[in-house]
């Protein structure tokens, strides 16, 4: 692949900086592929920077589970790909149940994964929880653990491959936006705000504002532009070393190393893309408080000193994006990750580096084709 | 008192300009509830006006007494007042049923509660500029304003041996007001830059014809005549071992130190913006007061649809301009609410714009005198800056220069504005020290995003709050085991 030697070509564009774009540009560039990423707010402003920082192979769909488990063995070695530890903690994550519901509901989860040869989701019982987590309620049923999960700074993540893809060619402009995309000679045209950039090849990483890139290529998509809340507490005594889910109920638990513990869980925000805004709904956080309250008793007293929600999209199935346009060669997608993205970043991008630089992956993608919605 | 649940216009803060908001809507006709986080009614500038122990009107002087002129007719006007309340979020878009207007989440005694209005006004005042100097967390530094809210609410003084540094009126208010309550001022150190004067000197006329200028000057002189004024100070820093014992000074190039046990910062006041914020308002950087402030026309509103900011809170004009900017607001809500036409609103807000334009005269000429110098702004070295999470000026800098480009991403990288304040104080310093060290404008820097809640909560209290079909509904679809 070779390319003109301006600012404003490259031999791939990639339109979105969060993890996702992120990565691609590292693997890309890995690879020998020097891709330009174009942003529009700065590196990691949205969902990518201010998610849960959940690394968690934990309970995902089933489809997902390969490239979760391949992902992971990226976060393991993580400073050697990107030279920071990304403040990676692998003190793992449960999801515990409450009642008789949820001890049926994860049974059934366990033996489906075994079923499919997955032996990663352990059954744990409610005394061995006890005794890790000496805070939560007695009344707990058990749960599911993968002791190997973990979780990291997700802003200081997005940073590190974004700095470690600078540093082996790639180039990021922050601050500029998209306003149209065509195709002329096999040649990508990206219209922005500061002017045409030229590629034969095209990634979308855009995040919540995929759709608006995919409609444009003849391939619409019924995506949601969501925002996930979270709630930060002031800093606790150390309580709680795995990143505690909910089964019943949504909710997603942690303490991070400076003490303060973050509250989520995939309630949403009211968001507005198109403002970069959203608005916190106090109503439904209450909901999340309660859960909170009732796993662990102590936290009625913790300060809440902060809540956010970082808008990304989600897809109807919930699962993302991943691979090349049912409508046009030389694009490709990586989007839609509905909320638990962050834990699959360090893979889909090396899946659509290698997808764009041998023309396959070794990883199953197909439930993920943009053409499942056509 | 009775819980409020519902009102058509909900003022928050109960300084001259909620005071006298709410005196106007009342009287009007709009069910109005002002909360208010302190016991009692006045702000920072009236405080404890009604309860205050400093009976001798002399001690505090006869522009505070004003006060009490705002509070008589609002306890007559029938609006609805919640003091003890802190208003923690405001929900415009997640409110159920938009019809009812915003959904504001507020405490009380430790129990959170909701409550519906079909329009808000913000009058949450200002608070004092940020004063990072060397030793400025150290015990028996505190800001000029804290000292005066501790005289007025309690009559008490932290100190036996007094000094007050920096700029502005109130430095030169608090220092009268301590020497009429019979309490020592060791000195003042005046930061004021020595060519301001000539600076400002084309912005007199207007200060010529300000109602402040007699009083002014007349406290001056008194103050001058009994304190040493050391002028020209260009550099200040706190000393002591876990204890404010000295400050030292350097002013006209000679470097002294003085014994100490208090020591109050003060370098002017910017408007406290948290609450608009956090709603979406847009804000705009002030070049003159080297601020943030809320962007508001006419008539205190802003781009959030009904949702208005009167007074400090929407651009510093001090607190008689507060009171009436106040009562020009009301009138406009009362228009909205089609309680009264446009033509009475224009008629009957004539008096308090007159009086507004008569308040705001020769602000521009104190505004440039009393701007705070770069120096006392943009600290440098192992000056903190963020005082929660401990990050200091040279941490900032070095950030800066590591790639930071402004104040999201610098949470991001050093915690700094995410402690309990979540950044309600440093913020400005943050944005300027950014500007200053990337060579742009703090426009450009922009801010912290503030989110709710703007004040800090506890998660029982949260989960005390009422439950709805809607919130157990809007999850999003987490994959779920199969």
């Amino acid at each position: 692949m070779t390319s003109m030697p301006s600012a404003h070509t490259a031999p791939v564009i990639v339109i979105g900086g969060g993890l996702h774009g992120s990565s691609t540009a590292l693997h890309l560039a890995r690879a020998g592929v020097q891709a330009l990423v174009l942003e529009k707010n700065y590196i990691g402003r949205h969902a990518s920077g201010v998610n849960a920082g959940g690394v968690r192979t934990l309970s995902r769909h089933l489809a997902e589970v390969p490239l979760s488990l391949a992902s992971r063995e990226i976060w393991l070695r993580i400073e050697d790909w990107v030279d920071d530890d990304c403040g990676f903690d692998q003190n793992g994550q449960m999801r515990v149940a409450e009642n008789e519901t949820d001890v049926a509901t994860l049974r059934a989860r366990q033996q489906t994964m075994l079923d499919h040869g997955f032996t990663h989701e352990e059954w744990i019982e409610s005394d061995e929880i006890c005794s890790m987590i000496p805070a939560i309620t007695p009344s707990i049923q058990g749960g599911l653990i993968v002791r190997a999960d973990g979780s990291a700074d997700p802003y200081r993540t997005t940073r590190a491959f974004r700095f470690k893809a600078q540093s082996l060619g790639a180039r990021v402009i922050e601050g500029v936006t998209v306003l149209s995309i065509t195709r002329k000679a096999g040649q990508w045209r990206v219209e922005t705000d500061q002017g045409v950039f030229t590629t034969p090849v095209l990634v979308n990483c855009a995040g919540a504002w995929a759709d608006k890139i995919a409609s444009q290529m003849g391939e619409p998509v019924p995506l949601e532009p969501v925002g996930p809340m979270m709630l930060v507490t002031t800093r606790m005594p150390h309580f709680l070393d795995p990143v505690v889910l909910g089964t019943g109920r949504a909710l997603s638990f942690k303490q991070r190393a400076n003490g303060t513990v973050l509250i989520g869980g995939g309630r949403l925000a009211w968001v507005d893309r198109d403002r970069d805004w959203s608005e916190l709904d106090f109503r439904q956080l209450g909901e999340g408080a309660r859960t909170v309250c009732d796993l662990f008793p102590h936290m009625k007293d913790a300060v809440v000193s902060r809540g956010w929600a970082g808008i990304e999209a989600s897809m109807p199935d919930g699962i993302p994006v991943i691979g090349p346009s049912s409508t046009e060669s030389d694009l490709f997608h990586a989007f839609g990750f509905s909320a638990h993205g962050f834990q699959l970043g360090p893979i889909v991008g090396k899946i659509t580096a290698d997808l764009i630089t041998k023309g396959e992956t070794d990883l199953p993608i197909s439930p993920f084709s943009i053409a499942r919605f056509q | 008192m009775i819980e409020i649940t519902q009102c058509d216009l909900l003022i928050v803060g109960a300084g001259p300009a909620g005071l006298a908001a709410a005196t106007t809507a009342a009287q009007l006709g709009i069910e109005t509830l002002l909360l208010d986080e302190q016991q009692a009614p006045g702000g920072q500038i009236y405080r404890s006006i009604t309860e205050t122990p400093v009976q001798n009107r002399a001690i505090l002087g006869e522009d505070y007494w004003h006060g009490a002129s705002l509070v008589e007719p609002f306890k007559q006007s029938g609006a609805h007042y919640q003091p003890g309340a802190t208003v923690w979020a405001i929900a415009n878009h997640t409110a159920p049923d938009a019809a009812e207007g915003f959904e504001v989440g507020y405490s009380v005694a430790g129990q959170a509660r909701m409550l519906r209005a079909k329009h808000i006004l913000l009058a949450t005042g200002a608070q004092e500029r940020p004063f990072p100097i060397p030793g400025w967390t150290l015990p028996g530094v505190m800001t000029a304003g804290a000292a005066q809210i501790l005289l007025k609410s309690s009559g008490m003084v932290a100190g036996q041996r007094t000094v007050l540094a920096g700029c502005g009126p109130l430095l030169y208010l608090v220092a009268w007001q301590y020497l009429n309550a019979g309490i020592a001022v060791e000195a003042i150190l005046d930061t004021t830059p020595s060519g301001r004067l000539t600076k400002a000197l084309p912005h007199a006329w207007g200060f010529l014809r300000s109602p402040y200028l007699a009083k002014g000057l007349k406290l001056l002189r008194e103050v001058k005549s009994r304190v040493r004024i050391i002028k020209g100070v260009t550099a200040l820093e706190a000393l002591g071992e876990g204890k404010l014992e000295k400050v030292r000074y350097t002013a006209g190039g000679k470097t002294e130190t003085l014994a100490i046990d208090q020591l109050l910062l003060h370098q002017g006041v910017i408007p406290n913006i948290n609450l608009a914020q956090a709603a979406g308002v847009e804000q705009r950087w002030n070049k003159l007061l080297l601020c943030w402030e809320p962007i508001v026309d006419a008539w205190g509103n802003t781009n959030v649809e009904r949702l208005g900011i009167a007074g400090d809170g929407g651009g510093i004009a001090g607190a008689l301009a507060a009171e009436n900017s106040g009562r020009i607001a009301a009138y406009d809500v009362a228009m909205q609410l089609g309680v009264i036409a446009l033509g009475q609103r224009d008629a009957q807000s004539a008096p308090a714009r007159a009086q507004l334009e008569r308040a705001i005269r020769g602000r521009e000429f104190f505004d440039t005198l009393y701007q705070a110098p770069d120096q006392f702004r943009m600290p440098t070295g192992d000056t903190v800056v963020c005082r929660c999470e401990e990050i200091t000026a040279s941490q900032v800098r070095e950030t800066v220069k590591l790639g930071c480009p402004g104040p999201n991403q610098m949470k991001s990288f050093l915690r700094c504005g995410m402690g309990p304040c979540q950044g309600r104080f440093c913020s400005v310093t943050v944005t300027e020290m950014i500007a200053q060290e990337r060579g742009v404008s703090p426009e450009e820097v922009g801010h912290y995003r503030l989110r709710f809640p703007t004040k800090p909560l506890t998660l029982g209290e949260l989960a005390a709050l009422p439950q709805t079909d809607d919130s157990r509904k809007a999850v999003i679809r987490m994959k779920k085991p199969v």
